[in-house]
């Protein structure tokens, strides 16, 4: 019966992008950030248009205006964050929009029955008269797949549903998609968990930069084979590529970061790192491994939940950035715009935000040092900008990144914590920046770099430690990070590491 | 103009437009004022400057206050119902037996308590934000409420009426020829631009209300400064209070302050402080009141019903809205 398949020729965020997905079948869609997934189910599902390519749905060539219309055409989507109204009753909720009527009021009992009929399908035996907000996450996520179903869903798409489940919920909800599939309902799941791909889909696609680079059923592609294609890896030649960091490493000095057994939340169950003075240590990890929660654990921003850190050399627990801070630690986060500068402050203000303090004397800002420090920094960073008064905001990407850098060297820092510190600017900037981070390493920063991209961390980095679903699974030196080695490690593939990991497969 | 932000600019060349825009509230002052002194009978006398001046005085005071809790992002609705609370205390304490046993001690309490005890209360509207995570708006609409009912508690609800002339020189007394509760508030003003514009103080409320998340990240102590903003806003209600009631030789805690907090809400936004945070001017709010006041005085003064005025005062900010909106670049 119904066949989904769908192409888009030449279009900026997807390129010739194709997902094929049989009756009754799971699909896997994996992919780094920003690979197009999320792209490509919008366009699927009606909330964006389509520069090119075609729709087939259940045999016809189809085109939704909008999400809602696809919803009545037979495809329910289930997104990230559970899209339903938390104080209206459970009911209520899976019959939004609508509602059962008789003589023009609402049909409570018909509509209590049905949900709860509906509920049981998936084993779900809940008072459905109550609001949503008194059931666990797990519970929500089922009754928004119930609501997606009861509008006669043919193809149920799932955008990572497990994220915010613990291992029973995921147990449940992955009893319901197979409940689905007997049925003979299509499901497109994406997640970043690999070993939930292998549990539950029956093929998987896998995404990047806006093409499909592969589609292959579960039983025959491993996991190394997987990430390989995700990060677009050639598993056997790693291509040399020019990056900022040339030149041989100084030798390391006096621990700066230990870390050891970091527990936060439900993202990060057991970390170790190390960096010391003069050092760049490289984070790697797939996509939800957990990088940037360590990083913010060990920076007071996100406190863990258990594991001790040593900073400096002395045991610390920073509850608040500014006590990591005045130990020594600067920390540029992966959003610059979100949680990096103040758009509306100057260039000047944003470089001495951190410094401010000691910028001061009784409480009053001492400008001439203050322009002094950011006009030296500005031409040691080549920061291009009009005058020191030019709002952040007005500045291209790499310059942003190089204003927030500037803002923890000038505070001299021993530490500096770096999540994706390359993102999303051009190559120049890119470079620039990468030499930059070698020089100030080789001054003595000790420097954790979280990085998506394998070339940064396979040449940049000192050593890697690799994260796998929040444990520390690889500590590997300069001469062994290799990039099929990180790789296999993200795969939990331990047989590249060593002989006993075989039953991982 | 003491814009906090714009210090020392010289990169664009401003145009006329831009110009209109950037200081609109200030244009419209100078309109008003040429429009007066051709068409107003007796409008360029001492008196009519002292009248307006004296009836701004209050408004100005407050909105300095809520001017920095708006820069952080946050919004102040309590401060009517403090300044009927601070004003109601005063006449208590210099009334009371150890009040007029002990009238330089009497006066002196008179002064420091209800404005502290209000500040205090500011104190508690950050506490309540910061620590429970509650909006400012409903946060502080808590003592919005309660605050009116306090004050009537607190006198048992009775008109308290007094001559006091040492306690009411903040209200009636003259420095220079100039009303006393005029020099109060432009000192306020002064020393709340300059306090936003040179201390660390100052550039921390704007980088909270700037990007709070990159505050945090950057080592600004957030909640310390989001506590502070309402403290002094609360403060500056306190001294609101007590000038009133000096002015009406008598406290009533039905009345005092009594739709305040929009008044200078209102000169806020007339004077150019975007209400997302992250900016502002408090000469701007000065600008903002005076620009409200002078335009009631002018449709008054030339025999428009206060009725009417009142949709004028509507189409001010409405105005002043849209020219900020139009100077932001998107």
């Amino acid at each position: 019966m119904r066949n989904i398949d769908k192409r888009f020729m030449g279009a900026h965020a997807l390129a010739a992008a194709t997902l094929e997905v049989e009756p009754a079948e799971v699909m896997g869609l994996v992919g780094q950030n920003g690979a197009g997934k999320s792209t490509l189910i919008k366009v699927l599902t009606g909330a964006h248009g389509k520069d090119a390519g075609e729709t087939v749905f259940g045999g016809e060539t189809v085109e939704f205006a909008s999400p809602l219309a696809a919803q009545h055409g037979g495809i329910s989507t289930i997104y990230q964050e559970i899209n339903l109204i938390p104080f209206r009753s459970v009911a209520e909720n899976i019959f939004l929009g609508r509602e059962f009527r008789r003589y023009g009021l609402l049909d409570w009992r018909r509509m209590n029955r049905d949900a709860a009929d509906l509920l049981r399908r998936f084993a779900v035996e809940i008072d459905v008269r109550r609001p949503l907000m008194e059931f666990s996450t797990a519970i929500q996520q089922m009754v928004a797949i119930a609501r997606a179903v009861s509008f006669k869903a043919r193809l149920v798409i799932m955008d990572e549903p497990t994220s915010s489940l613990d291992e029973r919920e995921v147990a449940v909800l992955f009893d319901v998609i197979r409940q689905l599939r007997a049925e003979g309902v299509s499901v497109i799941f994406i997640t970043h968990r690999l070993d939930e791909l292998y549990q539950i889909c029956d093929r998987v696609t896998v995404m990047r930069d806006g093409r499909t680079v592969m589609t292959s059923r579960m039983a025959d592609v491993d996991k190394l084979h997987l990430i390989a294609a995700m990060l677009g890896r050639d598993l056997e030649a790693v291509r040399e590529r020019a990056t900022g960091f040339q030149g041989a490493s100084a030798a390391a000095g006096a621990e700066v970061l230990a870390a050891e057994g970091l527990v936060v939340g439900r993202k990060v169950s057991d970390a170790r790192l190390e960096v010391r003075a003069g050092q760049i240590v490289g984070l790697a990890g797939l996509l939800g491994s957990g990088r940037t929660e360590v990083a913010r654990a060990i920076f007071g921003a996100d406190p863990p939940d258990a594991g001790a850190i040593r900073l400096m050399g002395k045991v610390a627990s920073p509850r608040e950035p500014i006590e990591a801070i005045t130990l020594g630690v600067g920390f540029c986060s992966e959003d610059r715009k979100v949680e990096g500068i103040v758009p509306d402050m100057s260039v000047r203000e944003n470089i001495t935000l951190a410094l401010l303090p000691r910028l001061t004397r009784f409480g009053v800002v001492d400008e001439a040092r203050q322009r002094a420090i950011v006009d030296r920094f500005i031409a040691r960073l080549a920061i291009k900008t009009a005058d020191i008064e030019q709002k952040v905001r007005e500045l291209s990407g790499g310059n942003q990144q190089k204003v927030l850098l500037a803002r923890w060297l000038c505070t001299d820092p021993k530490l500096l914590i770096l999540d994706e510190p390359t993102r999303g600017i051009d190559v120049g900037a890119k470079v620039e920046i990468q030499s930059l981070i070698k020089e100030l390493a080789d001054q003595g920063l000790g420097v954790l770099m979280i990085s998506s991209e394998l070339e940064e961390i396979v040449e940049g980095a000192d050593r890697v430690f690799v994260l796998s679903d929040g444990r520390t699974v690889a500590d590997l030196p300069h001469a062994k990070s290799s990039a099929s080695a990180i790789m296999a490690a993200m795969a939990h593939d331990a047989s590249a590491l060593s002989a006993d990991g075989m039953e991982h497969g | 103009m003491a814009d906090a932000q714009a210090i020392g600019r010289p990169r664009t060349s401003l145009n006329v437009g831009n110009f209109l825009r950037r200081y609109a509230a200030l244009s419209a002052i100078v309109v008003l004022l040429a429009f007066n002194f051709a068409v107003t009978p007796n409008f360029a006398t001492w008196q009519t400057l002292n009248v307006n001046l004296t009836q701004v005085a209050t408004i100005v005071i407050v909105s300095v206050g809520m001017t920095l809790v708006i820069a952080t992002g946050g919004i102040d609705l309590s401060v009517g119902s403090l300044m009927a609370i601070s004003g109601a205390l005063a006449p208590l304490i210099f009334l009371s037996p150890f009040g007029r046993d002990h009238l330089a001690i009497g006066n002196i309490l008179a002064f420091v308590v209800p404005i502290g005890v209000a500040g205090l209360l500011g104190l508690f509207n950050g506490w309540f934000i910061t620590r429970f995570r509650v909006q400012p708006i409903v946060a502080t609409l808590v003592l919005f409420i309660a605050g009116r009912g306090i004050g009537q508690v607190i006198t048992n609800g009775n008109l308290q009426t007094f001559k006091n002339p040492s306690f009411q020189f903040i209200g009636l007394g003259r420095v220079f020829g100039l009303p006393c509760q005029v020099l109060v508030m432009l000192a306020m003003v002064a020393a709340a631009a300059w306090m936003l514009r040179r201390t660390l103080f100052g550039r921390q409320i704007l980088a909270v209300g700037g990007n709070e998340k990159a505050a945090r990240l950057a080592g600004v102590p957030v909640a310390p400064v989001k506590r502070w903003v309402y403290a002094i806003s609360g403060l500056c209600a306190g001294v609101a209070g007590l000038v009133v009631v000096s002015i009406n030789s008598s406290s009533d805690a039905n009345l005092v302050g009594l739709g305040m907090e929009l008044d200078a809400i209102a000169a806020v936004a007339v004077g150019g402080t975007p209400f997302t945070g992250g900016r502002a001017t408090v000469v701007g709010s000065l600008l903002g009141a005076l620009l409200i006041q002078l335009l009631r005085y002018t449709l008054l003064a030339n025999g428009v019903p206060d009725a009417a005025a009142l949709v004028v005062k509507g189409a001010i900010i409405a105005g002043a809205v849209w020219s900020q909106q139009r100077s932001m670049p998107s």
